[in-house]
């Protein structure tokens, strides 16, 4: 029992250890980190649309976090922005930046196209938008009305992605995604993380 | 600040440093003398030379009687006592396995054809695909290696296992979180991190359940009745004290929020593979290799610093998943230095597991459970060092955020960890029903079906990713040029993964007959050969 026991202590020590310095360490750091003043929090209806944008894991095809030039330099050549530092996520809980790219980078989305109807059209049917496009279509956010009211928000279908007869009318979670996605905008000026030159060099060594 | 860290960070490596010096010292000074003893204790007195089989009769095989009869008795009190627990965990997994096979299936589909399903959001891409990785992560893997854990670790022990109700209550726990998770991410309640879907109040149930298996593993253990603890229940031992701890602090809901939120999240995701399922899948290939060939692993002290370096190194990395990202230099930099110095462990446990079959490969021909769990080994040596590889620098820059971390992530857990537990539950059964598996042909179907599914799927989502890893690094390449360049490798991954479910859906037609001991009462194991040839194999062998 003795032995198994060392075993078991002497496992938890070294996931102490690794707690410290991955976890602890790195939590004291950038939580010191300075929020930019140029960073709004988010609205309540921006807040909803995050929640749906993870209720329908867009995370698993779309990153949020552009690389450092230095490292790759095609993120911002295809206009995705400036490489982002841990403050641009300081609203952000639970994080969203993503490991995957079979769609586009979207932290800066917002600030690329900021057409809201751009962007119904394409939640509704991407494909009316992007050729071949492989996102999946997000009907099931709109509605299908014979007479829209006054204070529904028609989006228009061009033809022949719409429904046969009616008109498709957005609801308040297509809207409120929608508005999340205008507000990934973080193309404000920042400060970049304190790598140091000499940092950089040694850990490419 | 900077300084701080720079001194902490010296502290981890000199801390490092010095427990491998230990080891090294250790062996120098012959401080594991009793290695060659504790490599022999899965066997009885006398056992060596004799291989256990799947469920074969050991004391048929045992025709010159020297093998110590009450030793073996003492064995078959032990496999007797964990039934319950054992096939409760097992049986879950291999439904859980159907259930995330099918979603797999689905969101694979959905990548090529994107209108698949697309009008229900119960059904769409986004939902679908959690549910598949926490259906085959959390029900099927875990489910299984707790469950070959509770078998074997009062066969370890050689004594009966104690306690064996609070592990079925564990099962009822785990098996409620995984129906509470799944639904929870279907309904859109997902947390919204990878790995840690399932909302933080379900993923109590996971502590509690995992909690309650530990009470029998600890009671048995104090019942021991070996001298030596044989590296398989290191492994074991120090998974079951590692995952709680990682789930419980990965989970804490509010802590962590933006970029330090996605640090832990990495660090957790990367340890559920490094600190959970690898040592249950290295330490059972530790336990059926040795004893289907009936000869010990051939450097005992080698295993011992492969686990200890496995602790060291593996608890250290994730954040390479982050290279190029929103958190600071340093830390990745760890990351990558402890997944480039995986390759000790990595090689280390290969040179026990494939120096042990060494001279013996024609077992491959005739035993199921020595050809899954050695292929899976195999595939450990291939994706761990692979994974060193991706850490770096200059390759990550090409295969993240691409299909290729995923062909890696299932060369990892399917090909290395699936094919292992197959192969242990193949050994299990038959054991625990006393009953041999009914119908040969199929265990060759599911063999066949799984292992040239997996092949098709890796090698097309490495060829595929890379090619849009270096795409995507090419800027004039238009984006949706990109798209339809993987579509070709996305469609042969559909057709990879449809030939693993059609496996899945035999091994669990399979596993069924077995629990109801259909077909004829046999008392040879049943072997990919005839009995008679796998007899004359086994007697050459002798």
């Amino acid at each position: 029992m003795k032995h198994a026991l060392a075993i078991m202590v002497g496992a938890a020590l070294i996931l102490l250890l690794a707690t410290l310095t991955l976890v602890a360490m790195p939590y004291v750091q950038m939580s010191s980190e300075a929020v930019p003043e140029a960073l709004e929090p988010y609205t309540t209806a921006q807040q909803r649309g995050r929640d749906l944008y993870i209720a329908n894991g867009c995370i698993y095809c779309h990153s949020q976090q552009p690389r450092d030039p230095g490292f790759s330099s095609a993120d911002s050549e295809r206009g995705w922005g400036r490489p982002s530092v841990p403050g641009d996520y300081a609203y952000d809980q639970p994080h969203l930046l993503g490991t995957m790219r079979t769609g586009p980078d979207l932290l800066n989305i917002g600030a690329r196209q900021s057409s809201v109807d751009w962007h119904l059209l394409h939640l509704y049917n991407p494909r009316a938008v992007v050729e071949d496009s492989i996102m999946p279509a997000y009907r099931f956010l709109f509605r299908v009305v014979d007479e829209p009211r006054e204070d529904q928000h028609v989006v228009k279908i061009p033809e022949p992605y719409g429904p046969d007869s009616g008109v498709v009318v957005a609801t308040r979670e297509a809207l409120e995604l929608t508005s999340y996605l205008l507000s990934l905008d973080r193309t404000y000026p920042a400060d970049t993380l304190p790598r140091a030159e000499a940092a950089e060099e040694e850990g490419e060594g | 600040m900077t300084p701080t860290i720079a001194i902490l960070l010296i502290i981890t490596f000199v801390v490092s440093a010095v427990g491998l010096l230990l080891l090294i010292w250790s062996i120098a000074t012959n401080q594991f003398s009793h290695g060659h003893l504790a490599a022999r204790t899965i066997f009885a007195e006398g056992e060596e030379g004799h291989g256990e089989d799947p469920a074969g009769d050991t004391v048929l095989e045992d025709t010159d009687n020297t093998i110590a009869n009450d030793e073996l008795q003492a064995r078959e009190v032990a496999d007797r006592s964990s039934r319950q627990a054992a096939l409760a965990w097992l049986g879950s997994a291999v439904l859980w396995l159907l259930v995330g096979s099918a979603y797999g299936l689905l969101t694979s589909g959905k990548f090529h054809w994107p209108e698949l399903l697309a009008d229900s959001e119960w059904l769409t891409f986004g939902r679908v695909r959690p549910m598949h990785l926490n259906a085959v992560a959390y029900g099927w893997a875990s489910m299984a290696g707790v469950g070959v854990a509770i078998f074997l670790i009062p066969r370890l022990f050689k004594t009966a296992l104690v306690g064996g109700r609070y592990a079925l209550w564990g099962a009822v726990l785990w098996n409620l979180g995984m129906v509470l998770g799944l639904v929870a991410i279907n309904l859109g309640l997902s947390d919204g991190e990878e790995w840690l879907e399932f909302p933080w109040q379900v993923d109590t149930l996971f502590v509690i359940g995992g909690g309650l298996c530990a009470i029998p593993l600890l009671l048995t253990a104090a019942n021991r009745r070996v001298s030596h603890l044989y590296v398989t229940s290191w492994y074991l031992l120090a998974a079951l004290v590692w995952f709680p701890i990682l789930f419980l602090l990965a989970n804490l809901p509010v802590v962590f929020p933006g970029a330090s939120g996605a640090t832990v999240n990495w660090w957790f995701a990367h340890n559920v593979l490094g600190l959970w399922v690898t040592p249950i899948g290295v330490g059972i290939a530790y336990y059926m290799i040795p004893k289907i060939l009936g000869r010990p692993i051939i450097s005992y002290q080698l295993s011992l610093i492969g686990f200890w370096s496995l602790a060291l190194f593996y608890s250290q990395v994730g954040i390479h998943h982050l290279v190029g990202g929103p958190v600071p230099t340093w830390l990745v930099t760890l990351s990558i230095v402890h997944s480039v110095m995986m390759s000790v462990p990595v090689i280390t446990v290969a040179i026990n597991h494939h120096g042990t079959m060494w001279g013996h490969f024609g077992r491959l021909k005739d035993s199921p459970t020595l050809r899954f769990v050695w292929i899976g080994a195999l595939m450990y040596t291939l994706s761990s060092l692979q994974g060193s590889m991706e850490a770096l620098r200059s390759v990550n820059v090409v295969t993240h955020f691409t299909h290729y971390t995923v062909g890696h992530a299932h060369l990892g857990m399917y090909a290395f960890l699936s094919l292992i537990l197959f192969g242990a539950i193949y050994f299990i059964m038959p054991r625990l029903m006393n009953w041999e598996w009914p119908w040969r042909p199929l265990i060759s179907l599911h063999f066949w079906l799984v292992t040239s599914g997996i092949l098709i799927y890796v090698v097309s989502l490495s060829v595929g990713g890379w090619l849009q890893g270096l795409a995507m690094l090419d800027a004039e390449t238009a984006f949706m040029d990109i798209v339809r360049l993987t579509l070709p490798y996305l469609e042969a991954r559909t057709l990879g993964g449809a030939l693993m479910t059609l496996g899945h859906v035999i091994f669990a037609v399979h596993f069924v007959a077995m629990l109801r001991r259909s077909g004829k009462e046999r008392h040879r194991p049943t072997l990919f050969r005839s009995a008679q040839r796998a007899r004359d194999t086994l007697e050459g062998s002798r």
